[in-house]
């Protein structure tokens, strides 16, 4: 209890809760209830982010270097093991909070106006409040187990809205993909809360971190072990090599979802979690490399797929996949605050891609709903030459796009610099961090090609969408473009957070964060560049983005599209990309097909219906009846029977009694 | 003196009681073998009632009036079970068969 | 002397035993039991149960075996039918369940009663004063009476019972 705002943390949660129970409530019996729905639904997502800014304050006002911890109840005390409902506020956890209130309160909005006429908009609503309540629990939690709950929490919620117009069998399929790849992910989770307990017999932030350094031998096999299954976890949650399969068929739920839990908020909570546990990373150097190499071959990897992919939504599933490459090559190295500040940044320029998009499927929707058009309203190859109906959306649209390129002053550019920086510095050092840069360099240079590649073909050229829809083209209400507008303020704009030295900023986030990352940046002491090789590698950075923009520009020809139903079928390295490298089909074919195998012809025929039917349970039953038998034959209601049975009675009794046979 | 003979008789009596009723099915023959059984119980306490006191004959007092109760009930059963079945023979009266 | 006589009655209760279990017709059981009954009662005279010998003919050989003749009679079993003893299944698991009975009760030549144990004091003044049947009718009506008095409604039970069962109407 600190007396100050502070105290007022579990209100956020709470709201985003008491969203869910009312919105959940009319969804069952009034669902009509529209105007309601939305007065719940975005008020309490305001009023938690406001919330979150008095709390920061608060915090900010306390000049503590600790954090604040607040336990509501005993949840699990069994034998050595005491685990509270806790909650806790520090730095980090006050960036997540406004990120996730901040942001989420925008796509709110955003859902208004795009879910303004489906049936089920306080179903909607209520999953949208229900994630934001897990997602609260995961940023704010003071141990593992509370913030596995969160964990859990919105991958539930994650798959309710993936698969939210569930009557069609795709939908429902992309959500239980979802669902079950994240489950391997969270299997690894359990496992190193599993190994935490045991070497540390805590599983509190607070004691674990403090008492790691001493407990766990620095680059021991514990630590490693534990830092690499959080790690697959993250993998699971972060759509990150090999599991990130889920995320592009993701897609198929509503755009605000897309852009609220697929980009912004939790496909983020693997880098939270990994900065959240710096100090076991910093201990484990070896995982520290292989957070950061999964991440950059992923960032490169996805990045390959972004290139030939005609749904302006699955562009932008790759690319995210991309940039949370990035982030983990941040946290791997160890430098916690880069990590941070470019999930900050592209929590941005990706929701505001997303909402973007989602403004122009919505226009095309209702232009191909006006002249009752079957075509892909998701297809680049129908857009073309929207920015002459959709400017705003457009113009938006070229500033996230420049944010994520990397191009000065916005900023995406310092985030992703800094990472950069990160990784070369490190090595300088160890070799193998360079090979992390230069794939960091290449997906940059990718990154700005496949976005600008996405402009032309949207918003550039001629259209391709049919003249009687072309007329129907315009912009999205108020509603919708209004946080767009927001948003793209912050992702111009939101540089200031973290200006580096080199630029005469004060690198305010990093001071910010420091408390919480310094335990493990003193395990791991980063390595400091010389300002040359800094502005060396800036140059370097600039060059590649503006490299892939021009030569977008000037390579890809709108002009050349036709309408996806007219579309030739790629071939060679095309076909390749635009399949995904077939990594799906490899899946299916080792380890789908195995197991669905394995769990037909063994584990069912055989181990459930003949052992477990069979020797079980009518196995017992038939045993029950031989047993049975057995005693039916000595009812013959024969005196002679019973009266040898009774001779052999008394037998035995003397036997016992004589001592056998005359003793 | 006589003991051990005598009980030596008695345990030969009592087994051959037992062996009549594990082999013969007809029903009065084997209540026969379960008098003879009942008398060699009564020798055994005679003898011993040579060295003991006059107690074991009391008891073969006892003895031989409940034989006899139980052998006039006994074959009363024996006469109505007859009568409904019209067979002694304790292969056929399996009424309580399981 | 008295050794051999009771050897000789021993022998013959014996034998008319075996014969008594052994015999196809069952009044031929129902006899050779009379002769066993008979021989037991002379080795009860050669043990000094002079009273209980007289009991054992009247009773027993006298009332007894008469009813068992009577009911044999009665259901016609005298003639010749098909053997009721049991097949040699039936036989061998008679004469091994038997054979053990018999080894158990070996037991008995074992034991000894102890030389110290002697006939109460004074038993044979009163045997000789009183007479055997006043030796055994004394204590019936003194420690044993209630014994004696329940044994009377036994009897009564019987009775009832038997002529209630035997009844071709109730």
């Amino acid at each position: 209890m600190t007396g100050t705002a502070v105290d007022l943390i579990w209100l956020a949660p709470a709201l985003a809760l008491l969203g869910f129970v009312l919105n959940g409530a009319l969804a069952l019996w009034r669902p009509t209830a529209k105007a309601a729905v939305t007065v719940i639904g975005v008020g309490v997502l305001a009023t938690a982010f406001a919330v979150g800014i008095a709390v920061v304050s608060a915090f900010a006002g306390l000049h503590t270097e600790a954090p604040v911890v607040f336990r509501y109840w005993s949840w699990m005390p069994v034998g050595t093991l005491q685990i509270d409902a806790a909650l806790q506020v520090d730095q980090l956890a006050a960036v997540m909070l406004l990120v996730v209130t901040g942001v989420g309160s925008l796509i709110h909005l955003f859902s208004v106006g795009y879910m303004k006429e489906d049936a089920g908009y306080a179903r909607y609503f209520a999953y949208l409040n229900l994630f934001i309540f897990f997602m609260l629990v995961l940023v704010l939690g003071a141990n593992f187990p509370v913030m596995f709950v969160g964990w859990e929490g919105v991958g539930l919620c994650s798959y309710l809205l993936i698969g939210f117009w569930f009557n069609e069998k795709v939908n429902a399929d992309a959500g239980k993909k979802a669902f079950i790849v994240n489950r391997i992910g969270d299997f690894g989770f359990l496992v190193a809360m599993f190994i935490i307990f045991w070497a540390t017999g805590s599983l509190d932030f607070e004691n674990v971190f403090g008492k790691a350094p001493t407990l766990l031998a620095a680059g021991g096999g514990v630590v490693t072990a534990a830092t690499l299954f959080l790690f697959l976890g993250c993998t699971g949650k972060s759509a990150q090599i090999p599991l990130y399969t889920w995320l592009p068929d993701a897609m198929q739920g509503p755009t605000p979802v897309s852009a609220l839990i697929h980009a912004a908020t939790m496909v983020t909570a693997g880098v939270y979690l990994v900065a959240r546990c710096n100090v076991l990373f910093a201990l484990a150097p070896i995982s520290g490399a292989v957070v950061a190499g999964v991440g950059a071959i992923t960032a490169l990897f996805a990045a390959t797929i972004a290139l030939k992919q005609w749904d302006i939504k699955r562009v932008l599933a790759y690319s995210t996949i991309s940039q949370l490459g990035y982030m983990f090559v941040g946290v791997g190295t160890g430098a916690m605050a880069a990590g941070i500040f470019h999930l900050v940044t592209h929590a941005f320029f990706k929701a505001l891609l997303f909402l973007g998009s989602g403004s122009v499927i919505y226009a095309m929707h209702h232009a191909y709903h006006a002249t009752h058009s079957h075509e892909d309203a998701q297809d680049m190859r129908n857009m073309g030459g929207l920015r002459r109906h959709m400017p705003w959306t457009a113009a938006l649209m070229w500033i996230a796009t420049l944010a994520i390129a990397g191009v000065p002053p916005f900023s995406g550019f310092f985030s992703k610099d800094e990472i950069l920086a990160a990784a070369f510095a490190r090595g300088t050092v160890q070799p193998a961090w360079l090979v992390f840069w230069g794939l960091g360099l290449a997906a940059a240079l990718l990154t700005a090609f496949y976005m600008t590649r996405l402009m032309i073909y949207t918003f550039h050229g001629p259209n391709r969408s049919g003249a009687g829809a072309e007329a129907h083209l315009h912009e999205a209400p108020w509603v919708m473009t209004g946080p767009l507008v927001i948003l793209g303020g912050l992702s111009a704009l939101g540089g200031v957070l973290n200006v580096p030295e080199l630029w005469g900023g004060g690198a305010r986030l990093h001071h910010w964060l420091e408390p919480v990352t310094k335990a493990g940046a003193a395990l791991l002491p980063e390595t400091h560049l010389s300002t040359s090789v800094e502005w060396t590698l800036v140059t370097i950075a600039v060059a590649v983005a503006v490299i892939g923009i021009v030569g977008a520009w000037r390579l890809l020809k709108p002009e050349a599209l036709v309408p996806a139903r007219a579309a030739a079928p790629e071939r060679g390295l095309a076909r390749v990309l635009r399949n995904k490298w077939y990594v799906d089909e490899l899946y299916d074919f080792f380890v789908v097909h195995p197991l669905v195998w394995l769990s037909d012809a063994v584990l069912w025929k055989q181990v459930d219906q003949r052992v477990i039917d069979g020797a079980g349970v009518n196995g017992a039953a038939r045993g029950a009846r031989a047993l049975g038998w057995l005693g039916a034959r000595l009812q013959t209601g024969q005196v002679g029977v019973y009266v040898t049975l009774f001779v052999v009675g008394v037998l035995a009794i003397l036997w016992r009694l004589v001592g056998g046979g005359g003793g | 003196m006589l003991l051990a003979p005598a009980l030596g008789i008695s345990a030969v009596l009592f087994t051959l009681g037992v062996a009549g009723v594990l082999l013969r099915r007809n029903a009065i023959v084997i209540f026969m073998c379960v008098e003879l059984m009942l008398n060699a119980v009564n020798l055994t306490f005679v003898a011993l009632a040579q060295r003991l006191g006059v107690g074991g004959q009391v008891f073969v007092f006892f003895v031989m009036a409940v034989a006899a109760a139980e052998a006039a009930v006994g074959l009363a059963i024996i006469l109505a079970v007859y009568r409904h079945k019209q067979t002694v023979n304790l292969n056929d009266i399996n009424i309580l068969k399981g | 002397m008295t050794l051999t006589f009771f050897w000789i009655f021993g022998v013959i209760a014996m034998a008319a035993g075996l014969l008594c279990i052994t015999r196809k017709n069952p009044i031929g059981s129902a006899l050779w039991l009379v002769v066993t009954l008979f021989a037991l009662a002379a080795m009860y005279v050669l043990l000094d149960a002079q009273f209980i010998a007289a009991l054992q003919v009247l009773v027993y050989a006298g009332a007894i075996m008469v009813l068992f003749l009577f009911v044999i009679m009665l259901l016609n079993l005298g003639r010749p039918g098909p053997s009721d003893i049991k097949g040699p299944v039936g036989v061998g698991i008679a004469a091994l369940l038997a054979g053990t009975l018999l080894l158990q009760l070996r037991v008995l030549g074992q034991t000894a009663p102890p030389e110290a144990i002697q006939l109460p004091a004074g038993t044979m003044a009163t045997l000789q004063s009183q007479g055997m049947i006043a030796a055994v009718a004394n204590p019936l009506f003194e420690a044993y009476l209630i014994p004696f008095e329940i044994t009377s409604l036994l009897l009564l039970a019987a009775i009832v019972g038997a002529v209630v069962l035997a009844k071709r109407k109730l």
